[in-house]
């Protein structure tokens, strides 16, 4: 068992993936998440950063290795109590999947349903986040006739709408421009100060400067590069000063 | 494009709603989820068809049952007599000896000889007018027909027989069920056709069902995967598939219990007319137009059990 994983929302320990018989797309990764952490997940095109999301937003089990989320060890977990745990984190695909059948209002409300909450109680919440990523005009239009970055943003509000515990991003900014981009991370920024933590993977160099306090985890060719240890062993934060 | 920097205080609210790991509905608006073809799909029409020819099938099966039942407990205990004797007058004598006999038996409620020009007029069709009068005459037995008390047994009709015996020689007696042994055993393999039908329809429908919700399974994946990933559990989607097929099934059995009816009431109406006292005897009643009335809401059940377990067993492949 590692150290210092004591209140950790996730925990990779020697974690391996590969897809049927072909090499291992991720290979002992372990590293340590703790609640209110921002991390950036960096790493060239191919190097499993798609994969490490997927196992993070429990798409994927891994092949070999130890998944613990929110203390509990997934790898072993009946079926049935997974979804329990999916909805504890939130997903921004990088490909967004809108279901494009429905509004955008009602794509962000499909948490809130899927979790059970009354449709009276849906209205509001669903108009509030709208307008926070600045959709509220755009409230009954279909995916299709949005653009990217609009898509992107519904797929963020998607995300966030249930205030989860962990958010999972996979390139959030590769389809907006760079004000943009840096107003959705913004947007991160907020939900993280309140206590959510953010797993945002991106290639953007210049986006990781843009969250001091952020820890970098860099994959290379399947490896997490931890020089330092901080991911695996990160320094406790305090919760109070969230 | 104006967006504002603050998370939206009501997010908190609903926050803690959404860590149940419980299977709610996933709302009113849920059947929007899946795409439906509804009345320009084929579905419901299948489903439409399948029960129409369910609630005639079933229709036909009960028609039979009564029409069996009816003529049953209408010959239940009748028996005939028949003297048959070639001498007109001994005829004539044995048969009034076997009346008086037969009505001083307390097991016997009725008793009636058939008129000889009843009897004639029976049998002219076959061999003609002039039959049972005239030296040339072709000779017909006496006809006495009998209703005992209770149903025609073998003892009972053992004991007739033999307390005729002696004083009417010429006497046959036999149980009418006995003449109608056949009619009823192709009825009853009638009613077995019916239920064999029925099950064969209900079995079609519920693999129509399964086809159709493996296609909406197939055309609906990517909404179905975002729904899991989002924390939609299999209950809650194959909740959703439930509901569509169950709305499909609603219109459907709808339509084919109103064409069913049509038929069976059309038909009703044909054999009405052929003035068969047997056919007559199959006519519905309000117990049975009850029955036709659960066709659909069986076929609803059967569609919604079937689409269940092929969305479970197919969510069970997924994480």
């Amino acid at each position: 068992m590692m150290s210092g994983s004591d209140g950790a929302i996730v925990q990779f320990d020697n974690v391996g993936l590969r897809y049927g018989a072909d090499a291992e797309v991720l290979s002992d990764v372990s590293f340590t998440l703790f609640p209110g952490s921002f991390y950036f997940l960096t790493g060239a095109s191919g190097a499993g950063k798609t994969s490490l999301l997927r196992l993070l937003y429990l798409a994927q089990r891994p092949t070999r290795g130890v998944v613990r989320m929110f203390g509990t060890d997934t790898i072993t977990v009946p079926r049935g109590h997974l979804p329990g745990f999916r909805r504890r984190i939130g997903v921004v695909f990088q490909d967004f999947r809108l279901v494009p059948h429905l509004s955008v209002s009602d794509n962000v409300a499909l948490p809130l349903r899927i979790s059970g909450v009354a449709e009276a109680d849906i209205r509001k919440p669903v108009a509030d986040m709208l307008a926070w990523v600045g959709l509220d005009q755009r409230a009954g239009a279909f995916p299709a006739t949005l653009s990217g970055g609009e898509q992107q943003r519904v797929a963020i509000a998607r995300a966030v709408i249930a205030r989860p515990e962990v958010l999972v991003a996979d390139e959030p900014t590769g389809n907006v421009d760079p004000d943009m981009a840096l107003k959705l991370l913004r947007l991160f920024e907020a939900l993280n100060r309140l206590g959510t933590t953010v797993v945002v993977a991106t290639h953007d160099v210049h986006l990781l400067q843009k969250v001091p306090d952020s820890l970098i985890m860099r994959l290379d060719r399947g490896r997490l590069s931890d020089p330092t240890g901080a991911l695996r062993y990160p320094p406790r934060r305090d919760p109070a000063v969230l | 494009m104006g967006t504002r920097f603050a998370i939206p205080p009501e997010t908190d609210t609903v926050s803690g709603k959404a860590r149940s790991s419980a299977s709610p509905r996933i709302g009113e608006r849920s059947s929007g989820l899946i795409q439906q073809a509804r009345l320009s799909g084929p579905m419901p029409w299948v489903i439409a068809i399948m029960t129409a020819l369910t609630v005639i099938a079933t229709a036909a099966g009960l028609s039979l049952a009564n029409l069996a039942e009816n003529a049953r407990s209408e010959i239940a205990g009748g028996l005939t007599v028949q003297i048959v004797e070639g001498a007109p007058m001994e005829r004539d004598r044995q048969a009034e000896l076997a009346v008086t006999l037969l009505e001083e038996r307390a097991d016997i409620a009725r008793v009636r000889r058939v008129p000889d020009a009843e009897l004639h007029a029976l049998l002219a069709p076959w061999l003609g007018s002039e039959v049972g009068s005239g030296d040339d005459a072709i000779p017909t037995p006496a006809l006495i027909d009998v209703q005992l008390v209770g149903d025609v047994t073998g003892a009972s009709l053992a004991e007739l027989r033999e307390s005729l015996a002696n004083s009417v020689p010429a006497a046959r007696v036999d149980a009418q069920a006995g003449w109608l042994g056949p009619v009823f055993a192709a009825i009853s393999s009638l009613q077995w056709l019916a239920i064999v039908l029925v099950l064969l329809l209900a079995a079609t429908s519920a693999a129509a069902v399964w086809l159709a919700a493996r296609s909406a399974l197939g055309s609906n994946r990517d909404t179905i995967e975002i729904v899991h990933l989002l924390g939609g559990n299999d209950r809650q989607i194959a909740g959703i598939f439930q509901r569509s097929i169950a709305m499909d099934a609603v219109i459907g059995g709808g339509i084919g219990l109103l064409l069913g009816l049509v038929a069976i009431v059309l038909l009703g109406r044909q054999f009405a007319r052929l003035g068969s006292g047997m056919v007559a005897g199959g006519g519905l009643g309000p117990a049975d137009w009850l029955y036709l009335a659960l066709v659909p809401v069986l076929a609803v059940v059967l569609a919604v059990l079937t689409a269940r377990v092929t969305v479970l067993s197919a969510l069970r492949r997924m994480l």
